[in-house]
């Protein structure tokens, strides 16, 4: 099952010139371009491994492509994603986040449901890659 | 990565190629035109300098057009090194050399990111390569200005984290060329050394320009642009004294052309005030705020002691 988190997800994924032509974007706006990686691909994990320091004084998207490539050369089994934090008084947020790279095999999602008391039903996700520790979730896919 | 980059830069394939080319529009299209008319204009003598930049703008020019032909795909070497005495305006050639470049699509953005050997090497063991790739980063789709590199290879010294910053250097100026440029520059001499040792970098470079020494009527020049910004002028009198300045001056030890007469000109002001302080009495006329005095000039230490080392 395809993931689908944050911009462009239900586009196919981005060629790298698409990717180069969206981090310029950020940086000509100001935004600090950060590289996250994870292998739990859980809805709610929010906060996922920076892959370095956010870059905030590049000129160019070059720079960003180059660590991009460093990290999936690392980390390319894992999802990789790219996002843009606009640091302006008002904002203070992340303005824009996309996948950038994502396991070849996406097991998905397993939907639990536990009775409880009074008739209620209570819901829970389980990733299927996640079931497996951190670190080898991806490997044989 | 560099095949993304490359699909930026290629234009049309053969099939669209147009029949003929009018050079004197494509060289008014890109605007270089002001750039090197600047250049002109605001540097003083530097004559072999200019004519290589010019000749450098005209091959990018044409490797330009080839490119949008079709005829080529690949991008120039377009590193370059400046060597030259202290004051001979290397980085002012380099930001006007980044605008060129900028303006014929060499490089993306055209910021100048000016760095030296503090910039590039760590401290400790492993803390090189981060630093040298983080400038990197900021220079890339612009130009990166190395100051004095010869700083960063200590022979002296095998265990100097120097060598670390020349390999990352080395292998970006290879593999990243169409993202960014290197100038490199430095003493005449020193740069020489520093090739013969790092032969690597030299085969990388596409350009090699030497800045020459100014001559003294340049200096001259020099010195009246300089009090022409600051809205200073030289009394008749003053001026003769600083021809005689700039003759001793050039003579001594640690001249650096034209920084050594901004320092001049700077103490020159100094003295200027304090002559007019010692006189708050008298009511002074806009000319007297604006002229250096014969006095201002003959007061320096260049007069008495001709032969003694000093500051630059």
């Amino acid at each position: 099952m395809r993931v689908t988190q944050g911009c462009f997800s239900f586009l196919p994924d981005l060629t790298d010139e698409q990717i180069t032509r969206q981090v310029q974007y950020c940086l000509e706006k100001g935004f600090a371009v950060n590289i996250e990686f994870t292998d739990d691909p859980h809805p709610r994990n929010t906060y996922w491994e920076m892959w370095g320091l956010p870059m905030f004084d590049l000129a160019d998207a070059a720079g960003v492509m180059r660590e991009l490539a460093d990290c999936r050369r690392v980390y390319g089994d894992r999802y990789i994603r790219i996002s843009g934090f606009d640091a302006s008084h008002g904002w203070e947020s992340v303005r824009i986040s996309f996948i950038v790279n994502r396991p070849a095999n996406e097991p998905g999602f397993r939907l639990d449901r536990q009775e409880s008391v009074g008739r209620n039903l209570r819901y829970a996700t389980r990733s299927y890659a996640a079931q497996r520790p951190e670190g080898d979730r991806y490997q044989s896919g | 990565m560099q095949d993304t980059a490359n699909a930026l830069l290629t234009e049309p394939s053969r099939d669209e190629r147009p029949a003929s080319i009018d050079l004197q529009q494509e060289y008014a299209d890109v605007g270089i035109a002001e750039v090197l008319d600047e250049l002109d204009r605001e540097l003083v003598g530097l004559k072999p300098v200019k004519t290589r930049i010019r000749e450098i703008a005209a091959l990018l020019l044409i490797e330009r057009l080839r490119k949008r032909l079709a005829l080529t795909a690949e991008t120039p070497t377009l590193h370059m090194s400046f060597t030259g005495n202290p004051g001979t305006g290397k980085t002012t050639v380099a930001l006007k050399v980044a605008a060129i470049l900028h303006k014929l699509g060499f490089v993306r953005r055209g910021q100048v990111i000016s760095v030296t050997r503090d910039d590039l090497v760590g401290q400790y063991i492993g803390h090189t390569a981060p630093k040298t790739k983080e400038i990197l980063k900021k220079a890339m789709g612009g130009v990166l200005f190395i100051d004095e590199a010869y700083y960063l290879y200590r022979p002296e010294n095998e265990r100097d984290y120097g060598q670390e910053a020349i390999e990352i250097l080395l292998q970006i100026m290879e593999t990243q060329r169409e993202d960014l440029v290197v100038i490199l520059a430095g003493y005449g001499d020193r740069m020489e050394r520093f090739f013969a040792s790092n032969p690597g970098f030299r085969s990388r470079i596409a350009h090699h320009i030497d800045f020459p020494d100014y001559g003294e009527d340049e200096l001259l020049a020099i010195a009246d642009i300089m009090l022409h910004r600051m809205n200073y002028k030289f009394t008749p009198a003053a001026r003769e004294a600083f021809v005689r300045y700039i003759s001793l001056r050039r003579t001594q030890p640690l001249f650096s052309n034209a920084r050594s007469i901004r320092n001049a000109l700077d103490r020159m002001r100094l003295r200027q005030a304090s002559r007019l302080m010692a006189d708050v009495g008298r009511s002074l006329q806009i000319e007297d705020i604006m002229s250096l005095e014969a006095a201002d000039v003959l007061a320096s230490r260049v007069f008495s002691r001709p032969a003694a080392a000093r500051d630059a």
